[in-house]
């Protein structure tokens, strides 16, 4: 278990993610914002994880139960179930920068 | 005032209809201040700092609203877990899980890690519009809570979207027609942190947690509420056992009822002083005395005649512990345990510096609601002064006498005097809520000191202008007429001697009257003597009288009859003459 740990956070640092991505992306309903977000996340991870991403898009307005367990308060959130620790990040996603440093993609400067 | 003013000039304005509704909070004394409750449908704040029952307040209108109005609620925590806040409502004795379970509170907890948060673009509070949609839709929630904000800003990083957000979440939760609380922090110079008060501007609530001399007091002020008259003034307001209570001194009236009831006080010679017959039920008394006087005796006589009456006595001690009065009592022929075992006698004894002066008040008021005594007695009543300023004190003793008289409920104030003689001015401001005032005082002279007790006031009936001394034996209490001569009154060894010496000059005057009598007697007896001798003698002169005329009868006779003898012999011329003058003159025919 611990070598593991230490072997994620090397490749983490090393920005070569060996394992699969899951992103859940909570929106409310179909209004632009949402949709940006999606298609934000979408180039995103197109061209930072290619392959290794599995986005997760639940509308809170259809399953309004789903927003506690993530601890959901504003929209549109995503959190990054996997690899852990959990990683949320606010917003439409229209900052490539904060994106990166909120996916540990990259360290904040 | 202004209530009655308005009625007067708009006489159909303050219908039901023009006011606000009201929502009843159930929070004692909250609902009295503010008119009948909080804004229906509209959201409150409530603000202050940090530990002065924010939070208790906020659950407390929501469980009272789920218990008694009906009203389901939803709870959104920032601050505190669903385990924490049911932990903590519970010391309140409010049974949150159970509300839970039973689908008439929905706790939420809303917690976000800042540490975790990263912001990308444009976003806003849609997903807590969402949560707190479903959760009261769940329920049918009527009440909803949101604890605090200040923790919704550590939250969350972008405090102009917060700001924006929370101003749409106010607005759309008086769309959706809950009634809400928001609390929040006390700012420095707002009322609250982040100046939320410019949002919510329907009603807010201020609490204050201040100490005054080392005792703390919590505070509630009512500083808006948009289209109401309500009570501007701070009132204090503690947390017991039972949740909230508000104590507004102004909502309370003269209005009782009076009983023209007389109840004994437990010494004879008292209640003869008291017109015969003791005090009025539902009277207050004021029984004060210097130490050592034995006010908590008299206080105690009171009890055990109440309860041997049959009555329900609460006896608040606030020097002695109940052990110790039972057992004191039992020194002087007072046998309280039996009474204590019959439920017919109740102690609660409490340090006055375990808590403020609300506290202990609300503790008195919840043992009476729940005991339903006949009599209460306070021993003392000047050690509840000493948590207070003066005039909270007078407030407070106003309150209970109010409370007491409401229910009828006769009621026995000690108070101790530090002074010798003159009486404290603190006792002259209680002294005129009292319906009645003993004295019991020391007189100090002839090395030794004595009680003495009189009635300086006694509403409503006629009293006895005397001193009395008081006197405590091993067969309890015995008032005895002091006495009142040219040197004073005298009490004590002092009055003992006056009435021995009293005695003694009366026994000296009554063996002078017999001996007196007895010579008189001998003297009577004398002269009836010398009467009876005096009679004997006069009637021994009046027989020698008797027989000196018998003589000198015959004598004259003999010499008669000689004489005639003789002249006969001598033949005597004479013969004719003297048998005329004597008797031998048929001797001399003869």
């Amino acid at each position: 278990m611990k070598s593991k740990t230490v072997k994620r956070r090397a490749s983490d640092s090393h920005r070569r993610p060996a394992k699969l991505w899951q992103l859940r992306l909570y929106v409310t309903d179909s209004t632009p914002r949402s949709l940006t977000a999606f298609a934000n996340l979408k180039k995103f991870c197109e061209s930072h994880l290619k392959g290794r991403y599995r986005i997760t898009v639940i509308d809170l307005v259809k399953q309004p139960r789903l927003a506690k367990g993530d601890q959901i308060l504003a929209v549109p959130t995503v959190v990054r179930k996997l690899p852990k620790p959990v990683r949320i990040i606010l917003g439409n996603l229209s900052d490539t920068d904060h994106l990166l440093v909120g996916l540990d993609l990259r360290p904040a400067d | 005032m202004k209530k009655t003013i308005l009625k007067k000039t708009i006489p159909k304005s303050t219908s039901p209809a023009t006011q606000l509704p009201r929502c009843p909070t159930g929070i004692q004394g909250l609902d009295e201040i503010t008119g009948g409750g909080l804004p229906r449908g509209r959201p409150t704040l409530v603000c202050g700092g940090a530990g002065c029952g924010k939070t208790l307040l906020a659950a407390e209108f929501l469980v009272r609203g789920a218990v008694q109005f009906g009203e389901p609620g939803v709870l959104m925590a920032f601050e505190e877990t669903e385990a924490e806040l049911k932990a903590n409502v519970a010391s309140l004795g409010f049974d949150l899980g159970g509300l839970v379970r039973r689908k008439k509170i929905v706790l939420d907890y809303v917690h976000i890690e800042r540490s975790e948060v990263q912001e990308s673009g444009e976003y806003d509070l849609e997903g807590l519009f969402v949560r707190l949609n479903h959760a009261i839709d769940s329920i049918g929630a009527k009440r909803v809570v949101l604890d605090s904000l200040e923790a919704l800003f550590a939250s969350l990083p972008n405090e102009a979207i917060l700001r924006a957000e929370l101003r749409r979440l106010f607005r759309w939760l008086k769309d959706k027609g809950v009634t809400a609380v928001i609390t929040a922090e006390r700012g420095r110079e707002q009322l609250t942190r982040h100046g939320l008060e410019e949002y919510v501007s329907d009603c807010v609530i201020l609490l204050d947690h201040r100490v005054n001399d080392q005792i703390a007091t919590r505070h509630l002020r009512v500083v808006k509420y948009r289209g109401a008259l309500h009570g501007t003034n701070e009132f204090p307001f503690l947390i017991g056992e039972e949740g909230i209570s508000v104590l507004p001194i102004t909502s309370l009236a003269l209005n009782h009822k009076i009983s023209s009831e007389r109840i004994a006080t437990g010494i004879a010679r008292l209640d003869a002083m008291l017109g015969g017959r003791g005090f009025f039920r539902g009277s207050s008394i004021l029984l004060t005395g210097t130490p050592g006087t034995g006010k908590t005796i008299v206080a105690a006589n009171f009890a055990q005649a109440a309860a041997r009456r049959g009555e329900r006595v609460l006896f608040f001690s606030f020097e002695e512990s109940p052990n110790q009065i039972i057992r004191n009592m039992h020194s002087i022929g007072l046998r309280l345990e039996p009474l204590v075992q019959r439920g017919l006698l109740r102690f609660h004894a409490a340090r006055p510096s375990l808590y403020g002066l609300e506290m202990h008040l609300a503790t008195m008021f919840k043992e009476i609601a729940a005991f339903q005594p006949h009599v209460v007695i306070v021993d003392p009543i000047t050690s509840l002064m000493d948590a207070g300023t003066e005039s909270e004190t007078k407030g407070m003793v106003t309150r209970l006498i109010d409370y007491l008289k409401a229910g009828q409920v006769t009621s026995l104030f000690t108070s101790l005097t530090q002074g010798g003689h003159v009486l404290q001015q603190s006792e002259a401001t209680i002294s005129s809520l009292m319906d009645a005032w003993l004295l019991l005082q020391d007189f100090e002279g002839n090395g030794e000191r004595n009680r003495v007790l009189y009635v300086l006031k006694a509403r409503g009936m006629a009293h006895s202008n005397q001193v009395r001394e008081f006197l405590i034996s091993n067969r309890g209490i015995d008032l005895v007429d002091a006495y009142i001569g040219p040197s004073g009154v005298l009490t004590g060894s002092a009055r003992a001697a006056q009435t021995a010496r009293e005695k003694a000059e009366e026994l000296i005057s009554q063996q002078e009257a017999a001996r007196r009598k007895r010579e008189l007697e001998r003297k009577r007896t004398a002269l009836e003597r010398q009467i009876s001798g005096l009679r004997s003698e006069h009637e021994a002169s009046a027989e020698e009288l008797r027989r000196i005329d018998e003589q000198v009868g015959t004598q004259t006779r003999l010499l008669t009859t000689e004489r005639t003898e003789l002249g006969r012999l001598r033949q005597a011329d004479v013969s004719v003459a003297a048998s005329v003058r004597g008797n031998s003159k048929p001797k001399n025919k003869r």
